[in-house]
């Protein structure tokens, strides 16, 4: 039977052999405990199952014999009419047949709950430990690979689960009960065969070295063009404007041929596999029967004719399932690089978070203390509960933010902030300006602990970040990301992101605020109309407002706008600033833009460089201090 | 926009891909030559088998054990070199009509112009060059070597089944009718489920995707475990589809198995009595059994060519697309191939982006400007400040009016000539991998390093670059990203000015750029370039400011066309916005 491979139509890899796994037992240990934990009983089914049908095959193929020699051949011989052993013979078979049936269908059905459902479970559980990875994890892996494991690793896992693993099983339990039948029938002949399966499993190996060879120049030559495509496809209006069409494509041709010449060898290399697979297989029949012949005739080691025959059906039996095996055993192997992906992610340590003290709506009671609310009354506390005596502390939440001699750094060696002093009192707008890589968006990340700071303190309320329950601290700062990042789903949804509880009168009001209310209504459904592809289709200056509208509706106590309305032009935003000054009111703000526009009403702006506050004070107070900010303001410095 | 292949016949798919395949139609012929010459090597060896046991081993007649076996070694060795052959034919087939497809949509993809190039995503274009490019390789490797050898292996097998009893043989023939209606109607069935379980795989898959590059909003918001949830939902109902879409598939091997034994059982009952009736031989018994694997095998592999080359139908359809996709700008028949002038004027211009009947981004604009004037562009997003100079060096065709330069129509130059002496730094610009003197000269081939330095000291970007380790042989990467955005923006002005244009265009390209280097770009305009007209679009009221004349764009029509003195006392949205940018002192932004 020619070989079926299920190539994957999805996702970037193709998988090719001559992968190379670490440890592979290991991680097929990993994933067979996984299916056993959940799927206990359904597997033990099913390799009684696989067990059941290969007897049952093996049952189909003596049946023909038996017909013949027990049955026809008497009967021709005696001139019987007497159908009745016949027919109860067959009607043991048929039985037989009707068990082998039954099993195949038994354990095919549940390996499909076992194979899907074990993928579902990985799938979540990728997705789920993903989403508790710190934003370090995601900084520092190439987007386009954290979605392959999603996406291939998973498929080649299906294709084990599904397919490899049974087809294997079914394959070593028909090899050893064929290699034990030819071991009773012939020793020495059993000895012959197997030296032509092992002479079969060098020459399919060589082939698979060979295409393995060319499948990883594929592999490279596929990267290369791929590479080439993303870029002059990116590009594609730039090479319009430079009339580079025909360099592109001259360029392209080359690395089409070299992509076209690795491709057609490794293909040609490994659909080779098949047919030399067979044919030495009917090699190693004649050679066995040859042999076996001339042992007969001569009387050697007991070898009777009947069972030569019944040998050469064996030999028959047994090289289609060694061949399948190596097939298979490649398969797994792929599987297992997949596995050893999805594993490393699952064993990523997730964000840690020591915090114990909560954020909680409060009103106050009539002697001024604070009180636990369960609704939402505009009035936040930290809820403070100190370990040593059990007590309960609520402290106001009021938006004080201080730095005390921050540093930091991202790879523990090169300090991208350099103890940094910073105090922002409740309701106030702080703005840091500064040229690229002075350390602003940085110090974003610090606040709402994306980064944890190497030295130093960041106190909130009077409270040390790390002692609050890091979803709490989030919860209590709105952030505004130049990147703006929506989600598949109708823009009502995206904006109801910010506060899931939201009606939609509270949505459409967040929206009116920042002015998003009028674009809004001008799309084909409105509220509902259903944005795709990180919003694709909206301009980046309506991204930015639906993002400022989803903190909007957030109704957080403090705001971080990072480059927030970058992407909007000024008019609109003069149209907005009433809007964002509403917002901003009454809460601590941190701004970070190159517009001046945007920072000139800051109660404080912080002047960064390299890492270092270099200025700080009102807008009037540096003018007047005729310094760094009076430079980048007048433009009287390059930078 | 991005499903209309939906539509395209399979008449056109065909056509198309196969103008394709024509390099390779002696590869594409010969294949399934010899795949069938390989089966029919395949139906041999079960007769000699049976041969070598019934005239061989059972009477011990080793002559005949030998002979046959050596006719099987001939047998097995041809069979071995139409296997090789059909191995190497059909797999440079494949590659090989890959390799054409590719070169035939890039070739045409290069030729498109701006509205084509509107209709499709950058992600889009990449997954037909390679993903779909890929699923039709494989798929027409499978075709050409297994469509012709599984009919084949059945018509011979049933050939033969049937010169040794036709009686008996009827049963196969029932049973492969029986086969055949079953396994097509279920897959036709399945490859609607499978169509419709892929399309929600490629959903949750964006979810992922969407997640992975939104992590630092998910996190900001606490939304980890409303979005975890979520994705398990989307999962399980996946799941559950993948599920009902496999369970369909298992029922086809216990139906092909019980099919195999069914045959089994009956050929054995009525073969026996035929036997003791002396109708039938029991080799011929033998072989007839021996057949009907051969013809069920078959049978199921069609099925499976059948799946896979429906599952690609999308793909290939894709692909047509693209290549039937015609360029909406081309060159005229006789075009001009000299610019003469760099003046440059619309005549009742009136631009819309789909044609006629939608909406106009532009309404009758009338303007004229003179060789080596300065043009300021300003207005609000969405205004059309880009539409209108996108209409300069032919990027998009007006709808109605005219756009002349150096009095001639813009329709009636040689684009290549136009677009060499309009040079257009786009908004969205792109630096592509390779060291930064080859990125340079995209603007001119040939230019010496010496004018490529004099460029980038116009474009401020000497600066710089001269304190790169490697100078003008750093290696930039792939999309810029080594690069500040301001220092992106510099390099593309210098690659513009490398074409030494009768135009200049600069599309909000030198907002990464603080103000003061701007401004020295802008001199730098003025004292050495000063015969070039130069046209810059800004958001910054500072970089237009002192501009020759200042278009002010609104909602598509222009509003002023004056000076910035004018234009302050007679304009009221360029007056609203100056004021919005400045507070008495100066006009400045930071460098961001």
């Amino acid at each position: 039977m020619p070989e079926v491979k299920v190539r994957q139509l999805h996702g970037r890899r193709i998988p090719s052999p001559g992968v190379k796994v670490k440890n592979p037992g290991k991680i097929f240990k990993r994933i067979m405990d996984r299916i056993m934990l959940k799927y206990r009983v359904r597997l033990f089914i099913v390799i009684i199952c696989i067990f059941a049908g290969v007897l049952a095959n093996v049952q189909g193929t003596l049946f023909t014999k038996t017909l013949i020699d027990g049955y026809i051949l008497p009967m021709v011989k005696s001139g019987s009419r007497d159908f009745m052993p016949l027919l109860s013979a067959m009607s043991r078979v048929a039985v037989f047949y009707i068990i082998g049936i039954s099993a195949t269908f038994i354990h095919q059905r549940l390996m499909v709950d076992i194979s899907q459902g074990t993928l579902k479970d990985l799938r979540c559980e990728l997705f789920r430990k993903m989403e508790l990875l710190p934003i370090k994890y995601f900084d520092t892996h190439a987007h386009g690979d954290i979605m392959s494991v999603y996406t291939n690793d998973i498929d080649s896992l299906r294709q084990m689960i599904s397919q490899s693993l049974p087809q294997f099983l079914n394959s070593l339990i028909t090899i050893v009960s064929v290699m034990v039948s030819m071991l009773i029938l012939s020793i020495p002949l059993t000895v012959l065969t197997i030296i032509m399966v092992g002479i079969s499993f060098a020459a399919s190996k060589t082939a698979i070295g060979i295409s393995g060879k060319f499948f990883k120049y594929q592999q490279d030559s596929l990267g290369n063009i791929n590479g080439f495509i993303e870029e002059i496809m990116t590009g594609q209006k730039v090479v319009k404007v430079f009339c580079h069409e025909n360099e592109a494509i001259e360029e392209f041709r080359k690395k089409n041929e070299q992509l076209f010449l690795s491709s057609y060898n490794a293909n040609q290399y490994s659909n080779i596999l098949g047919p030399i697979n067979m044919q030495l297989g009917n090699l190693s029949y004649v050679v066995c029967a040859i042999a076996g012949g001339f042992l007969t005739a001569n009387g050697i080691s007991g070898l009777t004719l009947g069972s030569l025959a019944s040998f050469l059906t064996f030999n028959k039996s047994f090289n289609m399932p060694v061949s399948q095996i190596s097939n298979q055993l490649n398969f797994c192997l792929m599987a297992m690089a997949g596995g050893e992906r999805i594993f490393s992610l699952l064993d990523e340590e997730a964000e840690r978070d020591e915090g114990y003290v909560n954020l909680v709506n409060a009103v106050r009671a009539e002697d001024g203390s604070l009180k636990e609310s369960e609704k939402r009354t505009g009035l936040w506390a930290w809820k403070h509960r100190h370990s040593a005596d059990g007590s309960i502390d609520y402290v106001e939440l009021k938006g004080d933010i201080v730095l005390e001699g921050v540093d930091f750094s991202y790879d523990g060696e090169r300090f991208v902030l350099n103890d940094i002093e910073m105090y922002a009192d409740q309701g106030q707008k702080i703005a840091l300006v500064g040229s690229t890589g002075a350390g602003k968006t940085t110090i974003t990340n610090l606040l709402n602990r994306f980064y944890d700071i190497q030295d130093g303190k960041i106190r909130y309320d009077g409270i040390n970040i790390n002692k609050i329950k890091k979803a709490d601290l989030r919860h209590s700062l709105g952030m505004v990301l130049q990147d703006t990042s929506l989600f598949t789903g109708t823009i009502m949804e995206n904006i109801r992101f910010g506060r899931l509880d939201a009606t939609d009168d509270e949505v459409i009001n967040a929206a009116k605020l920042v002015s998003a209310d009028g674009f809004i209504r001008n799309l084909p459904e409105g509220y509902e109309t259903v944005i795709t592809g990180n919003g694709a289709s909206l301009s980046q200056g309506q991204r930015q407002l639906l993002s400022i509208a989803r903190a909007a509706v957030a109704d957080p106590p403090v705001l971080i706008l990072d480059e927030a309305t970058s992407s909007i032009d000024t008019r609109t935003e003069k149209i907005i600033q009433e809007g964002m000054d509403s917002l901003m009111k009454g809460r601590t703000s941190f701004v970070i833009a190159h517009r001046l526009s945007t920072v000139k009403n800051a109660d404080c702006i912080m002047v960064m460089e390299n890492g270092r506050i270099v200025e700080r004070g009102n807008h009037e107070a540096l003018l007047k201090e005729k310094g760094r900010y009076y430079q980048l303001y007048t433009g009287l410095r390059a930078m | 926009m991005e499903k209309t292949y939906e539509s395209i016949p399979a008449g056109l798919v065909i056509r198309t891909l196969g103008s394709e395949v024509r390099e390779f139609k002696t590869d594409s012929l010969l294949t399934p030559v010899f795949m069938i010459l390989e089966v029919v090597m395949e139906m041999i060896i079960p007769y000699l088998m049976a041969s070598i046991i019934d005239k061989g081993v059972t009477p011990g007649d080793i002559n005949h054990i030998e002979t046959t076996g050596g006719l099987m070694v001939v047998v097995a060795v041809f069979g071995l070199l139409s296997g090789l052959f059909g191995a190497h034919f059909g797999a440079r087939a494949s590659a090989g009509l890959a390799r054409n497809l590719r070169n035939r949509m890039f070739e045409n993809i290069q030729s498109f112009s701006f509205p084509n190039l509107d209709r499709y995503s950058t992600a889009g274009l990449v997954t037909r060059l390679t993903t779909d490019v890929t699923n039709i390789q494989n798929a027409y490797q499978m075709l050409l070597r297994m469509f012709m050898r599984a009919p084949a292996s059945i018509v011979i097998a049933m050939v033969m089944a049937f010169s040794i009893n036709a009686g008996l043989s009827t049963i196969y023939l029932v049973a492969v009718l029986f086969l055949a209606v079953f396994v097509f109607t279920m897959m036709r069935k399945v490859t609607k489920y499978f169509a419709e379980v892929f399309t929600k795989y490629d959903d949750l898959n964006e979810s992922v995707q969407e997640n992975v590059s939104g992590i630092r909003v998910v996190k900001a918001y606490v939304r980890e475990e409303y979005e975890t949830d979520k994705f398990v939902k989307a999962a399980e109902n996946i799941c559950r589809m993948f599920i009902r879409a496999e369970r369909m598939i298992v029922i086809n091997m216990p139906v092909m198995q019980f099919t195999v034994y069914a045959c089994i059982l009956l050929i054995s009952w009525f073969g026996a009595h035929m036997i003791v009736q002396g109708a039938l031989s029991t080799g011929e018994l033998m072989s007839l059994l021996a057949y009907c694997m051969n013809i069920l095998v078959s049978l199921m592999m069609l099925s499976f060519i059948f799946v896979m080359v429906s599952m690609s139908t999308a793909s290939a359809k894709r692909i047509t697309e693209v290549i039937m996709e015609k360029p909406v700008i081309v060159n005229p028949a006789e075009p001009v191939k000299e610019v003469r002038s760099g003046s440059v004027s619309f005549e009742n211009v009136s631009f819309s982006y789909f044609g006629e009947n939608s909406g106009r981004v532009l309404n009758s604009i009338n303007l004229d400007i003179k060789e080596g004037e300065t043009i300021g562009i300003v207005g609000g997003t969405g205004s059309s400040k880009s539409s209108l100079i996108n209409l300069i060096s032919r990027l998009y065709d007006v709808t109605e009016g005219s756009v002349k330069v150096g009095g001639v129509d813009v329709r009636d130059y040689d684009l290549t000539v136009l677009r060499n002496n309009v040079a257009h730094v786009l908004q969205k610009n792109e630096l592509f991998s390779g060291t930064i003197l080859e990125n340079l000269r995209w603007g001119r081939e040939n230019a010496t390093e010496e004018e490529c330095r004099e460029a980038c000291i116009l474009a401020c970007a000497d600066e710089f670059i001269e304190k790169l380790p490697q100078k003008y042989e750093t290696k930039i990467e792939q999309g810029g990203s080594n690069l500040s955005g301001g220092q992106k923006q510099r390099l593309c002005i210098a690659r513009a000015l490398l074409k030494k244009p009768r135009i200049l265009i600069l599309d909000d390209s030198t907002s990464a750029v603080d103000t003061a280097t701007d401004s020295k770009i802008r001199k730098g305009f003025r004292d050495y370039i000063p015969g070039t007209t130069k046209f810059i679009i800004a958001q910054r009221i500072s970089s237009v400011m002192d501009a020759d004349r200042i278009i002010v764009m609104d909602k598509g029509s222009v509003s002023g066309f004056a000076s910035h003195e004018e234009l302050l006392s007679s304009n009221g949205i360029y007056r609203e916005v100056y004021e919005s940018q400045t507070s008495g002192a100066a006009l400045s932004d930071f460098d961001s």
